[in-house]
């Protein structure tokens, strides 16, 4: 018996890698847009920027029917158990991008009321920079995570740490990183 | 005084809009019933402004609407004079009138102090104030005595402070942080 053991392994390692391959040219993106980024968001779905040569071009406006969440937007205080819950709602496996400086990093909107980053509360595979990134950048986001779901396919937290520990990638997500304290500026 | 700014006062003159001369027999209207010391008033190009004692702001207002014709409520808000330079008073409410049909604009101030931040609504009146009074309250704490639903609108209930006030810091007292954290193991 031991000695078919390896074949085993051999056979899921590759059947894994073909699921990965299928999942990364079919995301389901739910597009979670509160601001100007939003717009930007809907140009690279359209025509000219085209998101489906990407294989990512079926937004869906049911959590449950998606797999990768853009946060395009700030997310202000009262909305970001709404994001909480919408991520909550979605399946296995999920991803999410966070796109633009305020939901990265609560951009200019320093207030009161705008949660500093999404990544708080949080899991972010991805961050976009811009304000607003360019179609072009979103599109640069989806490959980076085409690429990730091609090598990682469906790992979970500490799973994907370990791995990222053993490939010597850097760790990105909240899930890793402990918590960033509040911004202390004048 | 240069040309230009001469030019520019006779612009400002020539731009008076027709209803001034309304506004201001409203204004002897209204010191005529209410008394000369009560109604302060003050003036920039056209923009006119009534101050009234917060005892008197709601009759004031009710004859505005029921004599005078006011009958559309722009805006209601509020102002924090706190750190104001030779302020006597910490808050105003300000309600912003126009008539509609002859386009008259009027804006009728009061001050406030702590402890007493009330003042009587004008629900009655005009129905817009209910969601701009409740903004005003959200805001800045301002109480409208007699509004049917007085809670807190843009900011969810069981915030405690009122942000507008300019004792409230910037960046607020951590209640954008105070969430549960999910991670990937939670989800
Ligand atoms: S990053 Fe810029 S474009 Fe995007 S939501 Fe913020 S302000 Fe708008």
């Amino acid at each position: 018996m031991a000695q078919h053991d390896w074949l085993e392994n051999v056979f899921l390692t590759r059947l894994n890698e073909a699921a990965n391959w299928c999942r990364k040219y079919s995301f389901w993106p739910m597009p979670f847009a509160t601001a100007c980024c939003g717009i930007e968001l809907m140009a690279t779905a359209a025509s000219r920027h085209d998101i489906a040569r990407f294989g990512a071009e079926v937004f869906r406006f049911s959590p449950r029917q998606a797999d990768l969440m853009i946060v395009a937007g700030r997310v202000v205080m009262k909305m970001l158990p709404v994001l909480q819950r919408i991520w909550l709602q979605m399946p296995e496996p999920k991803w999410c991008i966070s796109m633009g400086a305020c939901a990265s990093s609560g951009g200019v909107f320093d207030t009161y009321a705008v949660v500093q980053g999404i990544d708080r509360f949080l899991p972010v595979d991805i961050y976009v920079p811009g304000c607003p990134p360019r179609p072009e950048q979103l599109i640069r986001a989806i490959i980076d995570l085409q690429e990730m779901v091609q090598r990682e396919g469906r790992v979970r937290g500490l799973e994907r740490l370990r791995q990222r520990a053993r490939t010597g990638l850097p760790v990105l997500g909240a899930s890793e990183q402990p918590g960033r304290p509040e911004p202390q500026r004048n | 005084m240069g040309e230009a700014q001469v030019q520019d006062k006779a612009e400002a003159a020539a731009e008076q809009p027709a209803w001034l001369d309304f506004v201001e027999q409203t204004i002897a209207a209204l010191r005529a019933r209410f008394g000369q010391e009560a109604i302060e008033e003050s003036r920039f190009r056209d923009n006119v402004r009534v101050i009234v004692p917060a005892t008197k702001v709601y009759e004031v207002l009710a004859f505005l609407k029921n004599e005078r014709g006011f009958d559309f409520l722009v805006d209601i808000t509020a102002v924090d004079y706190l750190h104001y330079p030779n302020a006597r008073d910490r808050f105003a409410v300000i309600w912003s009138l126009m008539r509609t049909d002859n386009g008259a604009r009027l804006f009728v101030k009061t001050f406030l102090n702590e402890p007493d931040l009330t003042v009587p609504t004008v629900f009655d009146l005009w129905k817009a104030a209910d969601w701009l009074e409740r903004e005003v309250y959200d805001m800045f704490g301002i109480r409208f005595a007699g509004h049917p639903n007085l809670k807190r609108i843009l900011l969810p209930e069981e915030f405690s402070a009122y942000p507008l006030r300019k004792d409230y810091p910037l960046r607020g007292r951590g209640e954008r942080h105070n969430f549960r954290r999910l991670t990937r193991e939670q989800s």
